[in-house]
């Protein structure tokens, strides 16, 4: 017997919404998603009229979803936002060159301006080049931090006011999980924050995650039956390990009950810090001014690295070296021993 | 951060077999017969002086158990609350160095009812228990988790901070105590009397369980649909008859025997469960939640492994019973989850546990639980933990309540651009709106007074509470206590709501 969907109860149900339980027809899921995408956006206040807004598009489900809804509610409800996409090109052959296809085709599709910044232009070395230096392992801390920058980067080339990236539901809380696991309060305390300030500091643009409360699984049912053409491959070089055990319990969760995701969500947004606990400040890099806890950005410290050819300089804490690299000065042989070499 | 085999510097270390030597680490004279931590190897009797002292120094660092008090264990046969027994007897004997002053009793919750035992079993795990604690010669309560339905409401109200003790200062009290042992006996006793007035009487005896009770238990247990709710539920009522023996019987501190790794495997399942504002209550060494009876958790710096040792080594009992979880898959429950993922993980990375647990020592309860003003309506009927509906249209809670009406067609339909796909007009039913509204504090403007009905007494409720009572099938299972203390809270806000206008003073949380 089909199944009536539960919100006008004249269509046909097509789907059963992974976040409630209720049977939906295709109108009414994606006139849900959309008017929850909306809500977000409205409720925290994330855009103000006449904003020119980079979506970080990598071809992704997420961030395919979040420009074709962006783009859909900027008309509906007449935003007034300027949008484009952003993307950055990290120099992976086999996986990012067919994921930048994805994105050329939205830029198309959704005849929005596409910029592509790529970690050659910006800092001189692709993620292959890195490999090659670093080995298969730690080379995702070199591709986070750099693109962290590089989409701040792109941004301030392209003049904009904010940038809006496609995290989900199911990445926030499983960074709040991750955060527990690792024993770090800082970014605790500030994961589960739909929107960062710019802080005022140059080269830093706000940025937002308007499918925060968007169940992975949904926004998947969402591509599907809009039938929005994405890209859908693992990274060649990130076989996930510790982050993965958070990802997998997070999916054993929702498994459980599909409130979890929310749920640690909530738990996370309603955490609060002992006063007194050590928090680290926010400061700005002294060689590149991009905001920084310490003297030198973390992307200064493996840039360096990788140029003195010591690519462990940025991969653990090492402090105490900064000051040498930043007046130029050689490490010792001991230290450098150390730096070199990733294999155990 | 997402790479095979990543090092990582700090916490989660993965760390290498040490070398086993074979003298004892402290002593370096007697052979070593166990590793507590890697490279920590520990003769018998080091381990035995490492242990106990960790007892004493977690209550003498603390210095919240005053000398002459009143202190009940919580004990559930378990082999963390076994020792934490075995700890308070040798710190209470004799010849301890830096002797324990307090004056301790156990009790027991037999939750056999809710776990489908059998009374044959039942009897004998009782008969176990009793056999334990009356050689210890300390006064014991065994109660079995059927009294929940004999319950009075005070349980459910708020205490203001507990009667103040004579000079507040811990080093007073030490002086007091040494100086006139009796009369603070006889201040005890006074204590005893307020606690009863407070509270009603009930007898506490474990062999009347009426055959009523029985049924009512097992009736409210199947009616909770998970088992993640179900061993919510047994967690709370086990609370409620805890604290309600504790007044009943002037004792103003419980100890709790949770480890290490079981606050670690709780903090991570309380935020899967939607507990977040209250995790530092949760887990913390001292729990003020309940105002006049404090629950403290001495073992918490032991993990089960260094208390599994010690347990085997020093010849302590302790009793396995059947519990709610118990031949249930790993996945069954949210808790089951959490604690074999904990537990896992802990093997694979051996400072799990330990990040977790000191995550935990960094949070602190978002909303203030103690206010000088509380009120009962501002806190959690269930748990007792302040209920924090953040009116902010900007958060998780908010998010979700706006699913769940979009997807039953309760929000705006009239908007809708695309009426192609759909009927035209949605049903907006303006009265079911008004109640899933309660969830972000509207709740004291709905319908007439009434027994609370399913709607109403989830806006009593915190969060995490809201969820465990979501998966119930009848909400009319639950104890009297709790549906009358729900009944009158709404009465109070019903009434407030009528007398609005005419209030001087804008209390708004009372209506939350």
């Amino acid at each position: 017997m089909p199944v009536q969907c539960s919100s006008c109860a004249c269509s046909r149900a097509v789907l059963k919404r992974p976040k409630t339980g209720h049977s939906l027809c295709k109108g009414c899921f994606f006139w849900a998603f959309e008017e929850e995408t909306h809500r977000t956006i409205t409720s925290a206040r994330l855009f103000d009229r006449g904003e020119t807004v980079a979506i970080g598009a990598s071809g992704g489900k997420d961030s395919t979803v979040l420009a074709y809804v962006l783009k859909v509610l900027n008309e509906r409800y007449d935003y007034g936002l300027n949008l484009l996409l952003l993307s950055v090109d990290e120099g992976i052959t086999g996986y990012r060159d067919h994921s930048l296809e994805a994105v050329k085709r939205n830029q198309q599709q959704y005849d929005l301006p596409l910029k592509i910044v790529s970690y050659e232009e910006l800092y001189g070395w692709t993620m292959d080049a890195i490999v090659k230096q670093v080995g298969v392992k730690n080379n995702c801390t070199f591709c986070g931090v750099f693109r962290r920058q590089a989409l701040d980067r792109g941004a301030v080339m392209l003049n904009v006011d904010k940038i809006c990236t496609g995290h989900n539901a199911d990445d926030v809380a499983e960074t709040v999980l991750m955060n527990v696991l690792r024993g770090d309060v800082a970014r605790l305390n500030r994961c589960t924050a739909v929107s960062t300030a710019g802080g005022g500091s140059d080269g830093v643009v706000p940025r937002c995650k308007p499918l925060k409360y968007a169940y992975e699984k949904e926004i998947v049912l969402y591509a599907y039956f809009k039938k929005l053409h994405y890209f859908s491959t693992e990274c060649v070089y990130s076989p996930n390990a510790y982050r993965g055990h958070a990802r997998a319990f997070l999916k054993d969760l929702e498994a459980v009950r599909p409130s979890a995701i929310a749920d640690v969500i909530h738990s996370g947004e309603n955490l609060s810090l002992k006063e007194g606990v050590k928090m680290p400040v926010q400061g700005t890099c002294s060689r590149c001014g991009y905001i920084s806890s310490q003297a030198l950005c973390k992307s200064c410290v493996l840039l360096e690295g990788l140029n003195r050819g010591l690519p462990k300089l940025g991969i653990g804490k090492h402090h105490r070296l900064h000051g040498r690299i930043l007046a130029r000065q050689p490490l010792t042989p001991v230290e450098e021993e150390k730096m070199k070499t990733l294999e155990f | 951060m997402c790479q095979v085999e990543e090092e990582y510097s700090g916490p989660l270390e993965k760390t290498s077999l040490p070398t086993v030597s074979k003298k004892c680490m402290k002593c370096k004279e007697s052979t070593a017969v166990l590793i507590i931590r890697v490279g920590d190897a520990f003769c018998r009797d080091c381990f035995r002086e490492y242990f106990v002292h960790k007892f004493r120094a977690m209550l003498g660092k603390n210095r919240v158990i005053f000398p002459g008090e009143k202190v009940l264990l919580a004990v559930s046969g378990g082999p963390a609350s076994s020792s934490m027994l075995t700890q308070v007897q040798e710190g209470l004997s004799r010849d301890a160095p830096k002797k324990l002053r307090f004056a301790p009793g156990i009790i027991y919750i037999d939750e056999g009812g809710a776990c489908d035992q059998n009374a044959e079993e039942r009897e004998k795990t009782l008969s176990q228990m009793e056999a334990i604690f009356r050689k210890t010669g300390f006064p014991y309560h065994i109660v079995s988790l059927e009294q929940v339905f004999s319950l009075p409401n005070s349980v459910l109200e708020p205490v203001s901070c507990g009667p103040e003790r004579p000079g507040s200062s811990y080093k007073a009290a030490v002086d007091q105590y040494l100086q006139q042992k009796e009369v603070n006996q006889r201040q005890g006793q006074l204590a005893t009397e307020e606690a009863q007035d407070a509270v009603a009487h009930l007898s506490v005896q474990a062999s009347q369980v009426s055959p009523e009770h029985k049924q009512a238990l097992e009736k409210l247990f199947s009616s909770l649909k998970t088992l993640t709710a179900r061993q919510d539920m047994l967690q709370t009522l086990r609370q409620h008859l805890i604290l309600h023996t504790a007044r009943l019987n002037g004792y103003s501190k419980v100890m709790m025997g949770d480890s290490c790794t079981r606050l670690a495997i709780r903090l991570l399942s309380n935020i899967s469960l939607g507990r977040g504002a209250s995790l530092a209550v949760d887990t913390g060494f001292s729990d003020p939640r309940y105002g006049d009876v404090v629950i403290v958790r001495p073992m918490r710096d032991y993990s089960s492994k260094e208390i599994a040792f010690y347990n085997r080594l020093f010849g302590v009992r302790s009793l396995f019973i059947s519990g709610l979880g118990t031949k249930t898959s790993d996945k069954a429950s949210i808790q089951q989850l959490t604690e074999s993922f904990v537990i896992k993980l802990q093997a694979d990375f051996p400072s799990t546990v330990s990040t977790i647990y000191r995550t935990s020592e960094k949070l602190h309860t978002a909303c203030p639980p103690q206010t000088s003003g509380a009120v009962a309506a501002d806190k959690c009927l269930l748990c007792l933990c302040a209920v924090c509906n953040k009116a902010d249209a900007a958060s998780a809670s908010h998010a979700s309540l706006i699913s769940e009406r979009l997807s039953r067609g309760e929000l705006g339909m009239e908007a809708k651009i695309d009426p192609a796909s759909c009927c035209p007009s949605g049903t907006l039913d303006p009265f079911s709106c008004q109640r899933e509204g309660q969830g972000c504090g509207e709740g004291g403007s709905c319908t007439a007074g009434r027994a609370p009905a399913p709607a109403d007494l989830k806006s009593l409720l915190c969060y995490s509470c809201r969820l465990t009572v979501k998966d119930m099938a009848a909400e009319d299972t639950l104890p009297p206590y709790i549906t009358s203390e729900a009944e009158k809270r709404w009465n109070r806000a019903q009434l407030k709501e009528e007398v609005r206008e005419f209030l001087l003073e804008d209390e708004d949380e009372e209506v939350g």
